[in-house]
């Protein structure tokens, strides 16, 4: 967007300058997840048991807008407002046994607490005190894995 | 009449798009990834890396941004779900609400079933199971898969990532049978 004022010293100032925007940003998304009814138990059990398709719509018109904003933000060459050429570092497919074993083992605590981690945080603010003990069990369960990543199939 | 319209939940229609704007935001911005569970990590090499080569890296220089997006979801939850609060009961589907009602779920008001997120039930085998033991394979899971629902689910597939369609077919299917399996063994 700007012009790229990209040396090394001075690319510390833009960093900061932008926390308050992503905080609002944040704000934003806890907004839309709380007033959108994401963090509700009741409407991810209404997706994940297939009696609905809430959830889905939600998925599929936020990638409706995501994917071509993404396409066109790539091909263009667009500068972000820190400077840089805005570019997506692709994931690294691999064998993709991670992303089979990850995403089960998620799935399976997402069953179990009916919530994601977004949701997750916003139900803390959302006054759901029992939260913040996901939350934490949450930080654990990284915490293993990295502790035992070096000894996982990936 | 202002007042009723704010508190009025949003439809997928409004919500969606939203999202998928916030992930665009978020590269226009700093050309950063949207992805809540990155978090988790930042959080552990902040508070407590170990001897763990995993968290041992730069986190004020990756992750900051993202701590103070995160800290922004609490407060955003906050203002959407106890300033902004709906009076009504989600309106799930009556199929939704059958399909609950026959596994003991019969409380369809506030965010969350009161038959199971309180401190209360907190303290039994069942309450650790799900909300100790959910939030742990939560972690786990996103952090082994590399995303979550917005790191895979909207920020990779929006970007059309073959890793993120693998992840997001896994948690669908794992939290699908999760929900048809297990959850009726825990819930009373």
């Amino acid at each position: 967007m700007t012009t790229a004022t990209a040396t090394t010293p001075a690319l510390a100032r833009p960093r900061e300058r932008l926390l308050p925007a992503y905080l609002f940003g944040g704000v934003l998304f806890g907004i839309v997840l709380t007033k959108g009814e994401l963090v509700s138990w009741f409407r991810i059990q209404e997706a994940l048991r297939f009696k609905g398709p809430y959830l889905y719509a939600v998925f599929a018109s936020a990638l409706a807008v995501a994917a071509p904003a993404f396409a066109w933000l790539k091909r263009h060459r667009v500068r972000s407002v820190a400077g840089e050429v805005i570019a997506i570092q692709p994931k690294a497919l691999g064998r993709g046994v991670r992303y089979v074993y990850g995403g089960l083992l998620f799935g399976l605590g997402w069953a179990l607490v009916g919530a994601c981690p977004g949701p997750l945080f916003a139900l803390v603010g959302a006054g759901v005190g029992v939260m913040a003990v996901a939350c934490l069990a949450a930080v654990a369960g990284t915490w293993v894995y990295g502790y035992l990543r070096p000894r996982l199939p990936h | 009449m202002i007042g009723e319209l704010l508190h009025r939940p949003w439809p997928w229609y409004v919500t969606g798009p939203l999202l998928g704007l916030v992930a665009v935001g978020l590269l226009l911005l700093g050309n950063k990834p949207f992805g809540i569970s990155s978090n988790l990590r930042h959080l552990c090499a902040a508070c407590l890396p170990g001897d763990v080569a995993y968290f041992k890296y730069d986190w004020r220089q990756s992750g900051l941004w993202n701590l103070v997006f995160l800290a922004g979801v609490v407060v955003g939850g906050f203002v959407g779900g106890v300033l902004l609060r709906s009076p009504h009961p989600v309106a799930i589907t009556s199929q939704a609400q059958a399909s609950l009602a026959a596994i003991g779920i019969h409380d369809f008001s506030g965010l969350v079933p009161r038959e199971i997120f309180t401190w209360h039930v907190l303290l039994s085998v069942r309450g650790v199971l799900m909300v100790v033991g959910g939030g742990f394979l939560i972690g786990f899971g996103t952090a082994y898969a590399g995303g979550c629902t917005s790191g895979h689910g909207i920020f990779g597939l929006a970007d059309l990532q073959l890793p993120s369609v693998l992840a997001v077919v896994s948690f669908f299917a794992a939290g699908a049978a999760g929900s048809f399996l297990l959850l009726p063994l825990l819930i009373p």
